[in-house]
């Protein structure tokens, strides 16, 4: 009789890395909504895109590995790259944008470092990155929510949307209705009062909190991170933690919302990728801090440095800078905030010496 | 409501308990054999009582503890001791171990027992030896012996009884408590007396075991033993986290609960307790859970320590082909079973027979994205996914950070990873490894320590050589001096241009110098040269024999540094036969007399004669040095008390008796070509006396008789075990720590002793 020798645990939990991917995949839907609902179907085409570069481009470097392909495709972890890249793509941006994009994630920031678990940086944010500083305006033309869009013109239909992102299916070319966002209204604002500018600009007057569609977006992916928090894929630490140092940051700056103030901290919560990145960016197990004391200091640093990049900086939003500067001081972080082991004084740091021990 | 805390960490796991509580504690009919290993608890072996063929009784005691951490075990029921042999016993490695085994006569007849009327009139000292005496230890899974946890030095304020059993499928221990609640009770009173009556007796139970609970309450009334509930989360039953749960007090890294103020015992250990002392019982059975999918019946046991697990599981209804795996203990914590031919011991709690489709084989690993469920998991507020990373790595330093030695392999982080990461039996390998290391850094630190001995030692007598020959020199200065004042002018100018520079010149020179002022006896001057040239000799052959001696480990250099002082040493040597026959030809012209010229060139003759039979000498001193090593090796070796250092000596004691041969037919080999000049008649020179003498020395001890060299090697063998013994009683005086290095040494060195004198005898006859 032929047993098997095993090690313990013998008992295993069902969940596996596929299942928690999805369980990202799934908790992102709200926010695509709410972007699909305000900005047309230019984020739909771009996850599509972005997901048909992201699964080909790791199948062809799988095969150049020789590891099967098939294996590795069923993690979802290139999908739920392509997923996030393509909601933080600007709608409608052409098709080249989000084919550079994509495979730079997968093929540079993912796989040359090792693949799924060894990669330092997050592939999306490195993606973005590297569209933001090579193609500016295409990076920078956000289209205007659709409730904005001037009389008498209507929302793009799904053929224009596409006519929009591939040119050549129509020689003529049809151009998006572009407008600026949230943040690039308090970046350009110079003579008016922060009331007066909400008074002004249909962007906040015809809102409810901060900013036309954007308000609605960040609230569905807010929806979808505390999905996520509830069925324990991450704990709270990081997003909290960034949440609270972007709050602290602005208020801070609020400047009783006179003409030199950088918008309210509702404002900040509810632009941009903030929502996006505290859920779904700050959260990437592989690319953040380890322990939960390093998670709060990951990202209540990112929430400052996106405040800092925000107001101070060239770039209207700085989620994907902030997170990947945060990205390098990483494993600084892991070094001193290991948690004090159950039976010792204290914790001890990562590269203590053995003849430094003793606590 | 006593306040609880919470485990840190912990997961849920299916507990699966409900399947084993059916129905009441069984018994199973007697096995045909039972296979008791000797040790089934943490410690020392204990000693072997018992020799095959003899009969015993149910409870007699097979083997009783041998030092403090020991337990004994005993006769689970009256029969034959048919083996001691090995037996593969339980455990992960699925190794085989020293067991006994007994075949039952059927009668389970009990030896004599001695039961207590009432412990209160024992001191707690007693009891606790007849917890030793009875094999008592932790039967929670630890097997640390019981009586050793009871009699701690510090104060205990609290003692806890873990009833917590927090591993899914196990239910032995909730089945005794709502079947013997009564007598769990009895026995936590008599460790509370045994403890010095602590401030706080608690029983830590999850909360479910409802039934348990209700059982032993009744028996808790108008007694100061409390019952504390808690919810139930894997691994909280951890004696740590258990202690964490009830007192928020932490066990402190690399020390006991006993350092807080706490002793903890298992229910079954509890219940082990109660019947030693009030039934005067020992250990011989256990309750034990059969479970699992694979078995028809899942139900708890009354198991006699030694019966087999296949006689357990046949009369469960099991299913061989249903069985991929077979487990002793958890799912959690416990190891798989190669086969059914393996004994119950004092910890097999629970034997878990599962289907393919109730612990499915674990799927490949997938990388890690490190999620960080498994820190959420731990139970000791490690990092598992950094402690992987470096495991990989073997990155020991890292790991050491990390405390991995913290990791109780509670498997919490391996349950709930979503790659399917083994990570336990990755911390397991590392922790191996590590231990392995630190191992042998002890073994090389010693062995450094003992070479650096070693060379302080030889460059101690290298000191002191130098002095003596400081002294003699200065004595030979000293002598040419008086000699100079005495001489006449004509002789002083040879000798004045030459400097004193080394002291075999200085000798040469004092020597001729004598010779030249006592010119006018021939006879006179003869001897004084002779004398200086021995002396001249000697110290070649001292630089040889510093040369033999030298360690077979000493390096290139140094055994470079004592030829290059021989080579210097024959070239002085040289230098002085020159200077003697330059002092020969002013003597032969300022003197006719014939015999006057012989005598310097018969003293060069005997130089020269000295010179070629030196390397016979050489020889003589390289086998008694040789001797002497190879004495020193036997007796280090008789010392040793480290496996491989035994090795290593033992390849050196060969190594050197080869030399030793080798020398030694080397020696037999030359005589021949000696007996030319030591033939040569002149006898009056004592020069050729002693090499005559020396040469009969070394053939008689090379054509000494095998018998003679046996009586020689008997009574050496006898000096050294007197030694030996004496040190051991000192040893033994002084309460050293290596009595028993000693004592095996003196038992070996009685058994070569034995051994030399029957073959002594065998010879006689």
């Amino acid at each position: 009789m032929a047993l098997l020798k095993l090690t313990s645990p013998h008992a295993h939990t069902a969940q596996s890395t596929a299942n928690v991917m999805q369980l990202v995949l799934l908790a992102t839907i709200p926010g695509v909504l709410a972007l699909t609902v305000f900005f047309g179907w230019g984020t739909l085409i771009n996850i599509v895109l972005a997901s048909i570069v992201a699964v080909s481009s790791e199948a062809a470097v799988m095969r150049l590995r020789k590891r099967p392909v098939m294996v590795y495709l069923k993690d979802y972890s290139a999908l739920l790259t392509a997923m996030l890249l393509g909601l933080a793509l600007p709608p409608l941006a052409p098709w080249w944008i989000v084919l550079v994009g994509t495979g730079f994630a997968i093929v540079i920031a993912k796989q040359l470092y090792g693949g799924l678990g060894y990669n330092p940086f997050n592939p999306a944010m490195v993606g973005y990155v590297v569209l933001l500083i090579s193609f500016p305006v295409q990076m920078t033309a956000w289209p205007a929510p659709l409730p904005l869009y001037p009389d008498g013109s209507s929302a793009p239909s799904l053929w224009q949307s596409l006519q929009m992102v591939l040119p050549f299916l129509n020689a003529e070319g049809i151009d998006a209705f572009t407008a600026a966002t949230p943040l690039d209204t308090f970046k350009h604002n110079t003579g008016l009062l922060v009331e007066q500018l909400y008074q002004k600009d249909p962007l906040f007057s015809r809102a409810n909190w901060a900013g036309i569609g954007w308000e609605w977006a960040n609230l569905g992916f807010l929806a979808g991170g505390c999905f996520l928090l509830y069925r324990r894929v991450f704990t709270w630490h990081a997003p909290v933690a960034m949440l609270g140092a972007l709050v602290v940051c602005s208020a801070l700056f609020y400047d009783g919302g006179s003409s030199s103030s950088h918008g309210s901290p509702l404002m900040h919560l509810l632009s941009g990728a903030t929502m996006l990145g505290a859920f779904f960016i700050v959260t990437d197990p592989v690319t953040s801090a380890t322990s939960n004391r390093g998670r709060l200091i990951y990202g209540a640093l990112i929430g400052v440095l996106i405040f800092i990049i925000r107001s101070w900086g060239s770039y209207p939003d700085a989620v994907a800078f902030a997170v990947l500067l945060m990205n390098f001081a990483a494993p600084l972080i892991d070094n001193y905030t290991l948690p004090r082991t159950y039976g010792h004084k204290k914790s001890r740091r990562a590269t203590e010496k053995a003849t430094e021990k003793k606590d | 409501m006593r306040k609880v805390w919470d485990l840190i960490g912990g997961v849920h796991v299916p507990e699966n308990k409900h399947q084993s509580v059916q129905s009441s504690i069984g018994t199973l009919p007697m096995p045909k054999e039972l296979v008791i290993p000797l040790t089934q608890h943490m410690g020392a072996p204990p000693k072997l009582l018992v020799a095959k063929g003899e009969k015993v009784l149910k409870g007699q005691v097979l083997a009783e503890p041998k030092g403090f951490v020991s337990a004994g075990v005993h006769a689970p029921t009256s029969g034959v001791i048919s083996a001691i042999s090995d037996h593969p016993i339980p455990h992960p490695s699925g190794m085989a171990a020293r067991c006994l085994t007994l075949i039952p006569d059927g009668e389970d007849r009990w030896v004599e027992t001695k039961s207590l009327e009432d412990y209160r009139e024992h001191s707690p000292e007693e009891l606790l030896n007849i917890i030793r005496q009875s094999g008592i230890a932790g039967m929670g899974g630890a097997g640390f012996p019981t009586a050793v946890k009871l009699s701690a030095r510090q104060p205990i304020s609290t003692l806890i009884i873990n009833a917590t059993e927090c591993e899914p499928y196990i239910t032995a221990d909730d089945m005794l408590m709502r079947e013997r609640p009564q007598e769990i009770v009895e026995g936590i009173k008599i460790l509370a007396y045994i403890l010095g009556e602590p401030d706080e007796i608690l029983i830590g139970i999850e909360d479910n075991k409802p039934e348990a609970y209700e059982a032993l309450e009744p028996y808790l009334k108008d007694t100061n033993i409390e019952l504390v509930e808690f919810p139930t989360r894997y691994p909280s039953g951890g004696e740590k986290q258990l202690i964490q749960i009830l007192t928020d007090k932490e066990v402190p890294n690399e020390g006991l609960p006993a350092d807080v103020g706490i002793v903890c015992q298992n229910i079954g250990t509890t219940y082990a307790v109660k019947r030693a002392i009030q039934q005067g019982e020992p250990l011989i059975s256990r309750v034990t859970t059969v479970t699992g999918k694979a078995c028809q019946t899942n139900r708890n046991y009354q198991v006699l320590i030694g019966t087999h697990i296949g006689h357990l599981l046949e009369h469960n209804g099991f299913d061989e082909s249903q069985c991929p795996r077979l487990v002793m203990g958890g799912p959690m914590m416990g190891f798989t079973l190669k086969d059914l031919n393996i004994p119950v011991v004092k910890t097999t709690n629970c034997i878990l027979a599962p289907t393919a489709e109730e612990l499915p084989t674990p799927p490949p690993a997938q990388p890690c994205i490190r999620c960080g469920m498994c820190a959420e998991a731990c139970p000791a507020s490690l990092l598992p996914q950094q402690l992987f990373w470096y495991a990989r790595s073997q990155n020991h330093e890292r790991l050491e950070a990390h405390n991995l030695f913290d990791c109780i392999e509670c498997g919490a982080c391996s349950y709930v990873c979503p790659s399917n990461i083994p990570l336990v039996q990755y911390y397991r390998s590392a922790k191996g490894d590590m231990r392995k290391l630190a191992q042998e850094k002890i073994s090389s630190d010693r062995a450094r320590e003992r070479f650096e001995f070693h060379q302080a030692r030889k460059e101690k007598e290298e000191a002191a050589k130098l002095a003596k020959r400081e002294a003699r020199k200065k004595a030979a200065e000293q002598a040419r001096a008086k000699a100079a004042a005495n001489e006449d002018g004509s002789t002083e100018g040879n000798i004045s241009g030459k400097t004193a520079s080394s002291p075999a010149d200085d000798i040469i020179k004092a020597a001729m110098a004598r010779a030249e002022a006592q010119k006018a006896s021939p006879e006179d001057q003869h001897e004084k040269l002779k004398r200086g040239i021995t002396r001249a000799e000697s110290h070649v052959e001292s630089v040889q024999k510093r040369l033999d001696g030298l360690d077979p480990e000493a390096t290139d250099k140094q055994r470079e540094q004592a030829l290059a002082a021989i080579e210097d040493a024959q070239l002085r040597l040289n230098d002085a036969q020159q200077k003697l026959a330059d002092l020969k030809l002013p003597s032969t012209r300022s003197a006719s007399d014939s015999s006057m010229s012989s005598t310097p060139s018969s003293a060069e003759k005997m130089v020269m004669e000295k010179i070629q039979a030196s390397p016979k000498e050489a020889l003589e001193k390289k086998i008694a040095t040789l001797k002497e090593r190879i004495g020193v090796t036997e007796e280090k070796l008789a010392e040793a008390d480290d496996e491989s250092l035994r090795t290593a000596l033992q390849n050196g004691l060969d190594k050197q008796q080869t030399k030793l041969k080798d020398a030694e037919q080397q020696l037999a080999e030359t005589p021949d070509q000696l007996e030319a000049p030591t033939a040569t008649p002149e006898t009056e020179d004592a020069a050729s006396v002693a090499i005559a003498r020396a040469q009969a020395n070394v053939t008689a001890q090379a054509s000494m008789s095998d018998e003679d060299k046996l009586k020689a090697s008997v009574e050496s063998l006898q000096n050294r075990l007197k030694k030996a013994q004496k040190k051991l009683t000192s040893a033994e005086a002084e309460g050293s720590e290596h009595i028993d290095a000693f004592r095996t040494g003196v038992e070996k060195l009685q058994a070569k002793l034995a051994a030399a004198e029957t073959q002594l005898q065998q010879d006689a006859k």
